[in-house]
């Protein structure tokens, strides 16, 4: 007995060392000696970079100071949130319209800030859905979700939204192969290799409005579509993709999917796109798709569904696509600010491929090809290959850029970040992880013009970094300093839902820009109760109107007889607050949605249905006086037929009003 | 009726907050006038009627959830007798420079006290504040 226990024992303490065997034997010196200088930001200060972290499979995008790591705002995108009515007004249900009807939930991956001139411009961050494909434009002014669109022909968004250097296009890219939307769907799954194609968005973005239109889409081989990068500067109208299972399979992808040495990067010349579609070479295919806009001036989400997208097909059009042999399956594929070296991140490589673009542009000039895969010219690996950094580590990812002609690159197998020199292809420095880390960020790492001061590492488990929380543990962020030679680790941070991507821009560039207040004269919301005198409560058939003020601390009307059962009721709550940071929220009882939060000179509206007789009270969920307990109201729900009239006030029978 | 504008802004409104925010250095801080751009008004003995009727529209949306136009008091206190109690310049400065008022001047402070709820920034442009002015003088009898 006692034999057995002993050997159970030794197991576990086995196991456990194999566990954390990718852990220093020193974790103090993983962690720089003056790392609470550089990373405390005290208390009334300003961070120095705003940081947009993908909240995964919570659907939406936090956003975190940096240095300090300290949660900002969770912006709503792509999931419901009832803390802030997002999806559950009615002004707010129409941003998650899909053609599948709303869909109140997605994984958001990989947040892309704007630019100009390939540098961040602080106007737009932009984020992808990636189970019903959707792509978000998210308003810098006001850290909320000002658009979404759906994308047809498409299935698990991934490779999505990178932007063009003017941010003239954010392109969409399937990772699922599938067959198109016109075409029958019902066919054997089997048949992936005859039916089965990727899609890739090119959307376009209003220079001024940031609207975004899905200009036209690419129909390519059926392959598995990851991830992708602009080319910038010199490499500016190309776009490139990685792709993984090129052996088109269509099952256990873990095995099958991981058979050939090399899958591909490819090479999209979206210049010559634009061209073919100018010369009307596109098919128009007919699908649904929903276009979904947040009108700021009648506060109300405005949905539609489009019916055509412009198809062009790069078999039969010649020189949009080129496949750049990679090893293998790979993940990142990354441009540095120059736009000369793309970094290829192959997941099972044992090297890092660097690709030069100007010897892919002699390779396609001198037809240096090795054939064609689904007809789509394959380059000779080593007509495009710059070089390879040899033995870097295990399962490498992704890679970010200082600027000063290094790269940082993530490694989840062996937990650590590895910083190399580009034109050397030398490692230079490795710091560890905590752990399994999947993206990196350098603030402005992706553009023309990094701020090379952190590197942020996102990682996939936590295990013992922080108190245990039940089997679910927190992912994390880790903030290394990299402005000498070496990377020090000075802070980290649990992060909401898992972190993917993420992206960083300077305060100055978004600080100054900030909506305080919507101003109340320019409130055009149907239902909006411009001041208090203009409250009431209406009956339309068996929907009652109230048109309410919230102001501190009181609601008008805060007394409301004469609903009856059957009725649905709308609350249309305008803030008539014109001050900063003074939201009103307002919730009733047994409502089956969730509350309003509604901002300064913002109108929203609660859909009540009640389910039974009764005193209903209702009141303001967000602390906003000293006599904010005193912010409430009743209703009274009558039975079906009976005829108590429809009754309002506030303030006592002095102000009653009967409609 | 009388001039276009019932009321004159004086030439210092542009001085700046850094000088407004100091008025214990500043011994000529005047607690009749207040903290903010208003320091001299002049007040026309006729009301500019349609000024009023602008500040009526704005009293609906901003104000009247909180005052009265009587003298009973609401949220905050009734309107009655307002620019009888208070100076042009003051009531001005309370509009348009509401925090720093209720942080600084010893009056509204007072009145903070009773009504135990701040009055919100309602963001008012000076133009607005003063056409409110104007409708307080209407309500408390200028022709």
């Amino acid at each position: 007995m006692n034999n057995r226990f002993f050997m159970a024992g030794a197991m576990i303490l086995a196991g456990a060392c194999l566990f954390l065997g990718c852990k220093p034997k020193n974790m103090n010196n993983a962690v720089s000696a003056d790392a609470a200088i550089k990373a405390f930001v005290p208390p009334g200060q300003y961070d120095e970079y705003y940081n947009f972290v993908s909240g995964g499979f919570s659907g939406q995008m936090a956003v975190y100071g940096i240095p300090s790591g300290r949660l900002l705002r969770v912006i709503p995108v792509f999931s419901v949130d009832p803390e802030k009515g997002y999806g559950y007004a009615e002004e707010t249900k129409g941003m998650l319209n899909t053609s599948h009807g709303i869909v109140p939930w997605d994984d958001l991956h990989h947040p892309e800030l704007s630019q100009t001139n390939g540098e961040i411009d602080g106007r737009w961050v932009f984020g992808n859905a990636n189970n019903t494909p959707r792509v978000a434009r998210i308003d810098l002014t006001t850290f909320r979700t000002a658009e979404i669109i759906e994308l047809p022909n498409s299935a698990g968004n991934h490779s999505s939204p990178f932007a063009t250097e003017n941010t003239e296009y954010v392109v969409a890219g399937t990772r699922f192969s599938v067959p198109a939307d016109d075409v029958n769907g019902d066919i054997p799954i089997s048949t992936y290799k005859e039916n089965f194609k990727g899609y890739i968005s090119f959307i376009s973005i209003g220079k001024e409005d940031g609207a975004m239109d899905i200009a036209f889409q690419l129909q390519c081989p059926g392959v598995n579509f990851d991830l992708a990068r602009a080319g910038k500067a010199k490499s500016h109208g190309w776009f490139f993709f990685s792709c993984y299972n090129t052996e088109q399979a269509n099952t256990l992808l873990e095995v099958n999917a991981s058979q050939r040495d090399k899958d591909f990067i490819m090479a999209v010349n979206w210049k010559k796109a634009e061209e073919y579609l100018a010369a009307g070479k596109g098919r128009k295919v007919k699908t649904k798709y929903a276009h979904n806009r947040y009108d700021e001036s009648t506060h109300s989400a405005v949905s539609e569904i489009r019916d055509e997208v412009i198809v062009l097909d790069t078999k039969e059009l010649k020189d949009i696509c080129y496949f750049i042999p990679c090893p293998k399956s790979p993940h990142g594929c990354d441009v540095d600010p120059t736009g000369e070296y793309i970094v290829g991140s192959g997941k099972l490589a044992a090297v890092i491929p660097v690709f030069s673009f100007d010897k892919l542009q002699k390779a396609i000039a001198d037809k240096a090809f090795d054939g064609e895969f689904e007809g789509i010219p394959v380059v000779k690996y080593e007509a495009a290959l710059y070089g390879e950094v040899q033995k870097p580590g295990l399962g490498p990812l992704h890679t970010e850029f200082d600027g000063k002609g290094n790269a940082y690159t993530s490694f989840f197998v062996s937990s650590e970040v590895v910083k190399w020199n580009i034109q050397e292809l030398k490692v230079l420095d490795r710091a560890p992880t905590y752990y399994s880390v999947g993206h990196l960020c350098v603030p402005g790492g992706n553009t023309r013009k990094p701020s090379p001061k952190y590197v942020i590492a996102y990682n996939k488990i936590t295990k013992d970094r922080y108190l245990p929380t039940g089997p679910e543990l927190a992912q994390s962020a880790q903030l290394y300093d990299i402005s000498g030679d070496k990377m020090t680790l000075i802070n980290d941070f649990p992060t909401i839902g898992e972190p993917h991507y993420a992206q960083a821009a300077p305060a100055e560039l978004i600080k100054n820009n900030s909506v305080k207040i919507y101003k109340l004269e320019e409130n055009h919301h149907p239902y909006v109760a411009m001041g208090e005198p203009t409250a009431k409560v209406v009956r339309e058939g068996n929907q009652i109107h109230v048109y309410m003020t919230s102001i501190r601390s009181h609601f008008a009307p805060d007394n409301i007889e004469g609903i009856r059962m059957g009725d649905e009721v709308y609350f249309h709550v305008t803030n008539l607050e014109q001050d900063w940071d003074v939201p009103h929220g307002f919730a009733v009882k047994g409502a089956q949605n969730a509350e309003l939060l509604i901002m300064p000179g913002e109108t929203q509206t609660l859909k009540w249905t009640p389910d039974r007789v009764g005193i209903f009270p209702m009141y303001c969920t967000d602390f906003c006086s000293a006599l904010h307990q005193e912010m409430q109201g009743y209703v009274r729900v009558s039975p079906a037929g009976s005829n108590v009239p429809l009754s309002f006030s506030t303030g006592g029978s002095a102000e009653s009003k009967v409609n | 009726m009388g001039s276009d504008s019932g009321i004159t802004p004086a030439a210092d409104t542009k001085s700046t907050p850094a000088e407004e925010s100091k008025p214990k250095e500043n011994p000529s801080y005047d607690p009749e006038r207040g903290i903010g751009k208003f320091q001299n008004v002049t007040v026309n003995p006729d009301l500019n009627a349609s000024l009023a009727t602008t500040g009526e529209k704005s009293f609906n949306v901003k104000c009247a959830s909180c005052h009265k136009l009587t003298d009973e008091k609401l949220v905050g206190p009734g309107w009655k007798g307002v620019t009888a109690r208070r100076k042009a310049e003051w009531i001005l400065n309370f509009m348009t420079n509401t925090d720093e008022m209720l942080n600084k001047d010893p009056q509204a402070q007072a009145q903070l006290e009773i009504c135990l709820v701040r009055m919100p920034n309602q963001s008012l442009a000076d133009d607005e504040a003063l056409s409110l002015y104007e409708y307080m003088r209407k309500n408390d009898g200028v022709k």
